[in-house]
């Protein structure tokens, strides 16, 4: 029953290299998270604005890696990568509009 | 020259990839609307982490030194002061360092994940199996951690915080202990309400990750790809697990960090 169910396949041995990018790939996230957590104890509260773009910055470095080598999108097509990543375009407009917005509210509140 | 190569196929030097016969992305059809499902996945999770920064920018922030914080519904909590408990030191500050073993136990699944792909292609069966089972463990240690989170953030610790109720036409302040829908003990009521919102509904894609990885788990264990020729499918499925830890990363970095 088992014989009938494997026809003919033929397994490749590990593509070391690949393997090794991946490995490294993990490694840099994990040394990035903990930059992050290095930043959040070391830099004072007070410097609200520069914490913010230094958290912002290490999370598009994380998010690049994470799709570009885990989800392979940097060995797609470039008419596939660009229809994923111009839509994007409008969660940037949406962020812009919408914390202006909060910041109006606020001051209506006061 | 470029008159013998036209005799010999005359249609096909005018054809662009985009008039049909062939695949202009390069990628199968299940790939490819994998990948718009998830583009519009990532709109739905911007759209909860942008409101969240709207309703955050709209209240009053903490105003004094860090020392001296502590919890009031009159201002927006310090992220790190709300989550500072790990399993079995209970009383010791630890802030997020909780939050951090989650981040990391995440990350490893992926990478699991990404090896399992791997061995899909080279047609390794017994590797194919032994990550993905990796995977699935990992993912399930996440949601166990994060309903201990749940669980501790709605029981609550420490001492009451007051908060100022209109009621029967005079208003009086009751104390709040744990966190539910509609107040809670570290802030503001619509604190705890995104946190339920925006960490349940990525708790939500973490399970259905889980049980599509098991089904797929299943599949490639009773040699279904074997006999398909490929495992295209633990490519699809790493897609979605992938886009489940870059969730994360940004859910990690805008509600626990900043």
């Amino acid at each position: 029953m088992q014989s009938e169910q494997a026809p003919n396949i033929q397994v490749k041995p590990v593509n070391k290299a690949k393997v090794n990018k991946l490995v490294r790939t993990a490694v840099l996230l994990g040394i990035v998270t903990l930059l992050e957590f290095a930043v959040a104890f070391s830099v004072p509260h007070e410097m609200a604005t520069l914490r913010v773009w230094i958290f912002i910055g290490m999370t598009i470095v994380k998010a690049f890696y994470i799709v570009a080598e885990f989800m392979h999108l940097k060995y797609e097509v470039k008419v596939l990568i660009w229809s994923i990543l111009i839509p994007m375009i409008f969660v940037v407009w949406m962020l812009v509009a919408f914390i202006y917005e909060g910041g109006s509210i606020f001051d209506v509140r006061q | 020259m470029a008159n013998t190569v036209s005799a010999v196929s005359p249609a096909s030097s005018k054809k662009s990839i985009w008039d049909g016969g062939q695949s202009p992305l390069k990628a199968s059809y299940g790939k490819l609307m994998m990948w718009f499902f998830l583009l519009s996945d990532a709109f739905t999770f911007s759209a909860l982490l942008i409101t969240y920064g709207l309703v955050r920018t709209s209240h009053t922030a903490y105003p004094g030194a860090i020392e001296d914080f502590k919890f009031s519904t009159e201002y927006w909590p310090i992220p790190e002061k709300v989550f500072e408990a790990v399993p079995f030191f209970h009383g010791l500050p630890a802030p997020l360092v909780f939050v951090g073993i989650m981040t990391f136990i995440l990350i490893l699944s992926s990478v699991t994940m990404v090896l399992a792909v791997e061995a899909g292609h080279r047609m390794d069966r017994k590797d194919v199996e032994k990550w993905m089972l990796w995977t699935i463990v990992g993912g399930i240690t996440f949601l166990a951690c994060q309903a201990w989170e749940w669980s501790h953030f709605i029981h609550g610790t420490g001492v009451p915080t007051m908060m100022k109720v209109f009621e029967n036409g005079q208003w009086s302040e009751i104390p709040i202990i744990g966190a539910g829908l509609s107040a809670n003990q570290y802030g503001p009521p619509d604190f705890a309400a995104f946190f339920f919102f925006i960490t349940g509904f990525h708790g939500t894609h973490v399970l259905s990750g889980v049980l599509l990885n098991f089904l797929i788990y299943y599949r490639v264990v009773t040699g279904l790809y074997d006999r398909r020729g490929h495992y295209e499918m633990v490519e699809k499925v790493g897609l979605y697990w992938h886009f489940v830890d870059l969730v994360w990363v940004f859910v990690f970095t805008f509600f626990y960090l900043v």
